[in-house]
């Protein structure tokens, strides 16, 4: 059992593991952070970025300016903005029999492998997957094909010009492998390769291994995968929550009050200090009370939106694969949305506009039904929210018709009959409009101030990149990162130097460490595998011996390019027994509760299933001379005699013996056991502890007799 | 090692088409599939005769669980009796659409019994929403365990919205039951399918049993003839449906007839549920068909442009309209209002799409009676023209044989039809499939032996070595594996009889057997070994035969040592050793030195 890793990315893996005669493709994410590298692809014409400066080596050789261009010190590459695909020559792709696809995230990368690698298998994913999967690939597709581009650099794709360049581009790895997207011929190609699942759904492959897709709480229709044999059992958790609201203002709470009861002037006496406590006490009680109640209002609502995660079927593992955890590891979610919130309101109260970079489906959700609850009460009834994506009206639509991939609280909106999501009502009264994009419709509706949601997060093509242009040099406006994928400031570098404010409040749901440990705790599999990130602290948090994975035995880390073998070996296999061969067998207690049954039967094997037949019963003679041709065949040695095991008591052996005729029984004894003669038939038989041994004449009759006789005192098996 | 029997008892589904309600015990485990009444009664006999299935214990404690295949009374009418009022507190299984609206017809079915009968001795609102506390939704193709051994699993059937299909499965046991289902797409729903599962017994409804319906284009375009025939002479056309399911598929039709035809009389929807079951297909868009799943986020079908609330009042508006009105076999409420006011016009129309249960106003009209008895005497005498259509998406003897064939069972049990036809089909199907087919009365139980095979483990180490060996068994000459099966406690493990013994630490007691042939041959020992070696590598041209460097021969493991004789010079004794394993071939050799070594070639 193997597992190639081919991703490096911890949150957008794609292995594949080897298992028993199946080869199985573990999700196929496709890491983006590449693009971050290009410069941005404008709807419109900008001035300020087709002026940029080419970029020169030190040695003031130009030849590359054409292809690279410098922003405030960054380089970027000038050309159509390419992926890093998952790795494609460690393991012949056109030999995987199925793709698990986890969720939509987890999928980018699919037209790649169906399309380009021989793949002839089948792919399974949920139902929401597939169809918000498909979402954000048409919307991706979209945004880079509509805004043609001519130039597509590869010089500088070259080792020893690379080596020369500056940093970051100096350091991305493997770009000879970087692609551009691939087109919507592509993407509905490789979905219709997708076969439909829901969870808990038992899917066979080939007979040799069963694929389960259970809840992981993290997204609609998110799935992690059980692989199964009947002796064996690996879990595969990718992107997880077990998010629940849970009361983390206190906490913080607290700490505002320790840190202020520390900072306090050392000048202060014993006295004024406590009574200092006490009134930071009170106060700490009252403004638990307003926000406390103003947080409950904020909560996360997506902690609770999809179907809790199903734990208990993952316990019993013998291998735990575990991608896909938190990329914030200390940002709390539930924070961070209050943050969105209060920050969204002061800008726009200030006359400011706010942009939200998002993906069309996902926190998009959250972020609307928290909104939802605050408009109001935060006085912003009367501000526009434009949620612009060419997928923006499928989003918001297909949203609201997964009832049953839906929390209880959402699964009872949709029985009484009301839509799960909030959206819904946002759009009816006017207060959210959604537009294809900022061409047509938008352009006669827009009001500023206004709050916008668009794509794509990592600024660089889609709708986006015109609102940085048009509102980066206000300060008044404001830019608010919620996606985790991108580092922010990276993604900003293009654009600067920048007015705009920025704030960076990442909403990861996904597992936490804090969560995995327990997660780990409770379902014990017997080896962990995963990504090596998370088998130490974060380079930039070195000392946080806890933002990594902790467990017995430690975990095993792969990256990419890595074949790691799995550490368990397979004993035993699962095979029918037919009822009427099961009939025939004849149990014997050798000790208390254990019984045996020799068994000899014809082994059948078809598609992986293996059944025991009875044996067929020997042709009946047809004739004599046949009969007598038969027996001189050389017997097939093929034909397993069954071993033997117990002791010959030698009084009650010679007794037999006697019993059945031979009279002139002698015994000697030996050092290990007893020799038994049989004068007339000049036989001798060696009796010892855990051997017999009959020494005769040539003649067969008396030999079977004899070894007969000696059966019965023994087992066989 | 045991057999296990599966057990059907066709509680109230028999040979009737009035209700279903059967008890399953399969491998041990007891299941009720569906818990409907009967539409045509107004009595005790309207619920199933619960007492039946445990005499005088709990339900709870009999019952493994309870599953419903859809939302229509005839199928989950009964669930609050059943469960609140009989007494039942274990699960109910059902598809997230039923769950949604189950309970409404079933308030709404409470209220006309209820609230406008005065009927007594019937569940409560509050009985109904404890009773559907009790219900856990599954999903399409979800394995759900319902304990340890017993699981179940749904697939789409059609029929309605949420309509699913049952398998049930204890062990290598299992039993589909269909509930009611539709193989052939319509406007709105897709068609039933179902895995070659293979099912020791398939429960099949046969409501359509001998119809073979011509096809639904052709009715759907007589449908629309005859109403626009009537609205263009100024008639009304009444359509008794129920809230849910036909009414959908008829009010697409219509919709997009208006529209095309640019008609402008009204088409109502009598009030109450209308918008809500709607806004339920909409919500529930991934359980429609295809077509309407890929075009809802363009145009959901379900938001009706020419069909508009209907409200009491307008029955009396003059010139012509449709109305579709609840319930579907005019047994009470709004439809049988309509019904009154309207029939004595020969002008106006009445069209019924579903089958009615004997003992409706429905099935009376149907069958050609013209004066009807109503409450209080009166004699309502029916002169607007009575039309049936058989829009109810049932399977038709095409589509059950195609089912048949698509799950592959072992014998096959017809339910919710009429005996005659069902004998037909029965039939059919014995024919065809070479299967047997039951067709068991109200109250009777069919008991079907089932004969499982026993999975146990077998040592891969065992496995592999007969797979290498033998991957191609002649048919003359099957290979047989021997091994030793290991029963401890529950688990059962096939192993090599070497594995057996050291797993019981036991040591292998070795038989050996050695037989002295005596050979004529003069020469000297080491010759004559030479020539046995020689004349057994020509004859044993499939084994491995060695001559040792100490002047030994071996066949395989058995050994073949000259010695001379003690007495006889011209005598010399082959010294001829097996073990038991070997014995087959020991035995061989000695018969065949026996006879003598060819003279050697000199």
């Amino acid at each position: 059992m193997k597992l190639y890793c081919l991703s490096g990315h911890p949150t957008l893996p794609c292995n594949v593991l080897k298992f028993k005669s199946t080869t199985i493709m573990l999700d196929c994410g496709l890491d983006m952070t590449s693009t971050l590298n290009f410069l941005p692809l404008p709807l419109v014409q900008s001035p300020r970025l087709s002026n940029l400066p080419g970029w020169s080596l030190k040695d003031g050789n130009a030849f590359l300016d054409k292809e690279l261009k410098e922003c405030s010190g960054h380089v970027f590459v000038d050309s159509v903005p390419e992926f890093c695909l998952p790795e494609t020559e460690l393991i012949d792709l056109s030999t995987v029999d199925v793709i698990l696809i986890s969720n939509y995230h987890c999928m980018m990368a699919l037209p790649y492998i169906t399309e380009h690698t021989g793949f002839t298998g089948t792919v399974y994913a949920t139902e929401p997957t597939v169809q918000i999967g498909r979402l954000l690939m048409e919307e991706l597709v979209n945004f880079i094909e509509r805004v043609p581009k001519a130039q597509s650099a590869s010089l500088w794709k070259n080792k020893d010009i690379q080596r020369l360049l500056p940093s970051p581009l100096k350091d991305a790895v493997e770009v000879s492998t970087w692609r551009r997207c691939y087109t919507m011929q592509e993407v509905n190609s490789a979905l219709s390769k997708i076969q439909l699942v829901g969870y808990s759904q038992k899917i066979e492959l080939f007979g040799a291994v069963q694929v389960t897709p259970l809840s992981s709480g993290y997204a609609l229709g998110s799935s992690n995968w059980i692989i199964q044999s009947h002796y064996e059992k690996v879990s595969y958790v990718s992107g997880s929550s077990l998010l629940t609201t849970h009361p983390q203002h206190l906490t913080a709470a607290v700490d505002t009050v320790h840190q202020s009861l520390v900072e306090l002037p050392s000048g202060l006496g014993f006295w004024s200090k406590l009574v200092v406590v006490v009134f930071l006490f009170l106060f700490y009680l009252i403004f638990c009370r307003i926000i406390g109640r103003k947080r409950c209002l904020l909560s996360l609502p997506s902690s609770s939106f999809s179907q809790p995660m199903d734990q208990a079927s993952l316990k019993n593992s013998d291998v735990l694969v575990l991608t896909g955890l938190t990329q914030i590891p200390t940002a709390n979610p539930d924070g961070m949305v209050g943050e969105f919130c209060s920050n969204l309101a002061l800008t726009v109260r200030n006359g400011g506009n706010v942009l939200v970079p998002c993906y069309p489906s996902g926190v998009i959700y959250d972020l609307l039904e928290c909104l939802y609850q605050y408009i109001d009460s935060a006085g912003l009834s009367n501000i526009p929210f434009y949620f612009i994506s060419p997928v923006a009206n499928s989003s918001l639509e297909f949203s609201q018709i997964f009832a049953e991939w839906l929390c209880h609280n959402k699964q009872t909106k949709v029985y009484l009959p009301e839509p799960p999501f909030p959206h819904a009502e946002l759009i009816q009264t006017n207060k959210l409009r959604h537009y294809p994009s900022i061409h047509g419709d938008f352009s006669n509706d827009f009001r500023q101030p206004c709050v916008v949601f668009t794509g794509h997060p990592s600024l660089r093509f889609g709708d986006v990149v015109h609102f940085m242009e048009l509102w980066g040099k206000s300060s008044l406006n404001t830019v608010i990162f919620t996606e985790p994928d991108f580092s922010y400031l990276e993604a900003l570098a293009p654009y600067q130097p920048l007015a705009m404010k920025c704030i960076y409040c990442p909403i990861d749901t996904r597992l936490n460490f804090i969560q995995v440990s327990k997660l780990l705790k409770e379902v014990q599999p017997l080896h962990v595998v995963c990504p090596e990130q998370y088998t130490q602290p974060p380079p930039a948090q070195s000392h946080r011996m806890d933002l990594m994975i902790d467990c017995q035995p430690p975990a095993m880390s792969y990256r990419r390019a890595e074949v790691l073998a799995l550490p368990f070996k397979r004993l035993f296999e699962k095979i029918e027994i037919m009822p009427e061969l099961a009939d025939s067998l004849v149990p014997m207690e050798i000790k208390p509760g254990i019984s045996l049954a020799t068994v000899s039967a014809v082994l059948h094997t078809k598609d992986n299933k293996h059944v025991l037949q009875p044996p067929p019963r020997p042709a009946p003679p047809t004739s004599g001379k046949k009969r007598k041709r038969a027996s001189e065949d050389i017997p097939d040695c093929k034909v397993l005699k069954p071993l033997l095991s117990g002791s010959i008591p030698v009084e009650q052996f010679v007794q037999t013996l006697e019993k059945h005729g031979f009279s002139d029984v002698k015994v000697e004894d030996t050092a290990k056991g007893h020799i038994v003669l049989l004068q007339e038939a000049e036989t001798l038989i060696q009796i010892e502890e855990d051997s017999t041994h009959i020494i005769c004449d040539n003649d067969e009759m008396l030999r079977v007799r004899l070894r007969d006789l000696v059966l019965k005192f023994l087992q066989k098996f | 090692m045991g057999r296990s029997h599966c057990k059907e008892t066709a509680h109230r589904a028999g040979q009737d088409v009035g209700r279903s309600c059967i008890l399953v015990s399969i491998g041990g485990k007891n299941v009720m599939l569906d818990c409907g009444m009967h539409m045509g009664f107004n009595d005790d006999r309207r619920f199933p005769d619960f007492s039946y299935i445990t005499r005088n214990g709990r339900l709870t404690d009999f019952l493994d669980c309870v599953i419903i295949s859809h939302f229509h009374l005839d199928h989950c009418g009964a669930l609050p009796y059943f469960s609140e009022m009989v007494g039942y507190d274990g699960p109910i299984y059902m598809t997230h659409p039923t769950q949604a609206i189950c309970p409404i017809l079933l308030e709404d079915y409470r209220k006309i019994a209820v609230d406008k009968k005065g009927e007594a001795n019937f569940f409560t609102s509050q009985m109904i929403k404890d009773c559907m506390k009790k219900v856990v939704a599954v999903h399409l193709h979800q394995t759900v365990q319902v304990d340890d051994e017993l699981e179940i699993k749904a697939y789409y059937a059609g029929h309605v919205l949420g309509a699913a299909m049952f398998q049930i499965k204890v062990g290598s046991e299992s039993v589909v039951y269909t509930g009611d289902y539709n193989m052939t797409p319509d406007r709105h729903l897709g068609a039933a399918w179902i895995d070659k599962c293979r099912p020791n017994l398939l429960i099949t409804e046969s409501t359509y049993a001998t119809t073979i319906r011509d096809s639904k284009r052709c009715r759907e375009r007589d449908f629309l003839k005859k109403v626009h025939e009537t609205v263009e002479r100024g008639g009304k056309v009444l359509i008794p449906v129920f809230a849910l399911g036909r009414a959908q598929e008829l009010c697409i039709l219509l919709e997009t007839f208006w529209e095309r035809v640019n008609l402008k009389a009204p088409i109502y929807f009598s009030t109450g549920l209308t918008e809500k079951a709607n806004h339920y297909y909409k919500l529930f868009i991934t359980w429609t068909n295809q077509k309407i799943r890929k075009t809802f986020v363009q145009r959901n079908m379900f938001e009706f442009k020419h069909i508009k609330a209907f409200d009491r009042a307008f029955a009396d508006n003059p010139g012509p309209m449709v109305v579709f009105a609840t319930p579907g076999m005019l047994h009470a409420g709004q439809s049988l209002q309509i019904f009154r006011k309207w029939a004595g016009n020969e002008k106006n129309m009445v069209i019924m799409p579903g089958y009615c249960v004997q003992g409706t106003v429905g099935h009376k009209i149907l069958s050609g009676q013209r004066k009807l008895e109503m409450e209080g005497r009166q004699v309502l005498e029916v002169k607007m023209q009575v039309e049936y259509m058989s829009f109810s998406a049932h399977a038709d003897a095409k589509g059950i044989m195609q089912l048949v064939g698509q799950a592959e069972p072992e014998s096959v049990l017809l339910v919710h039809g009429e005996a005659k036809k069902m004998e037909f089909l029965k039939q059919k199907i014995e024919q065809e499939f070479r299967v047997n087919c039951y067709m068991p009365a109200n109250g009777e139980t069919v008991t079907l032996p089932t004969s499982p095979s026993i999975p146990v483990g077998i040592s891969l180490g065992l496995l592999k070595r007969e797979m290498a060996q033998g991957l191609l068994p002649s048919a003359k000459k099957p290979r047989l594996l021997h091994g030793t099966l290991i029963m401890k406690d529950s688990s059962f493990q096939l192993v090599s009889s070497e594995q057996a013994l050291k797993e019981l630490g036991l040591a292998e007691h070795q038989l050996r057997f050695t037989c002295r042939v005596h050979l004529h041959d003069s020469r000297k020992e080491q010759e004559t070994a030479a020539r046995v070696y020689s004349h057994l590598k020509s004859v044993l041209k499939d084994h491995c035969v060695q001559h040792l460097p100490d002047g030994s021969v071996t066949v395989e493991s058995i050994l073949i040592q000259a010695a001379a004789h003690s007495e006889d010079p011209g005598t010399k004794v082959l010294l001829v050793s097996w073990t038991y394993q070997d014995e087959e071939l020991g035995s061989y050799l000695t018969s065949l030195l026996k006879k003598g070594l060819p003279q050697a070639p000199s």
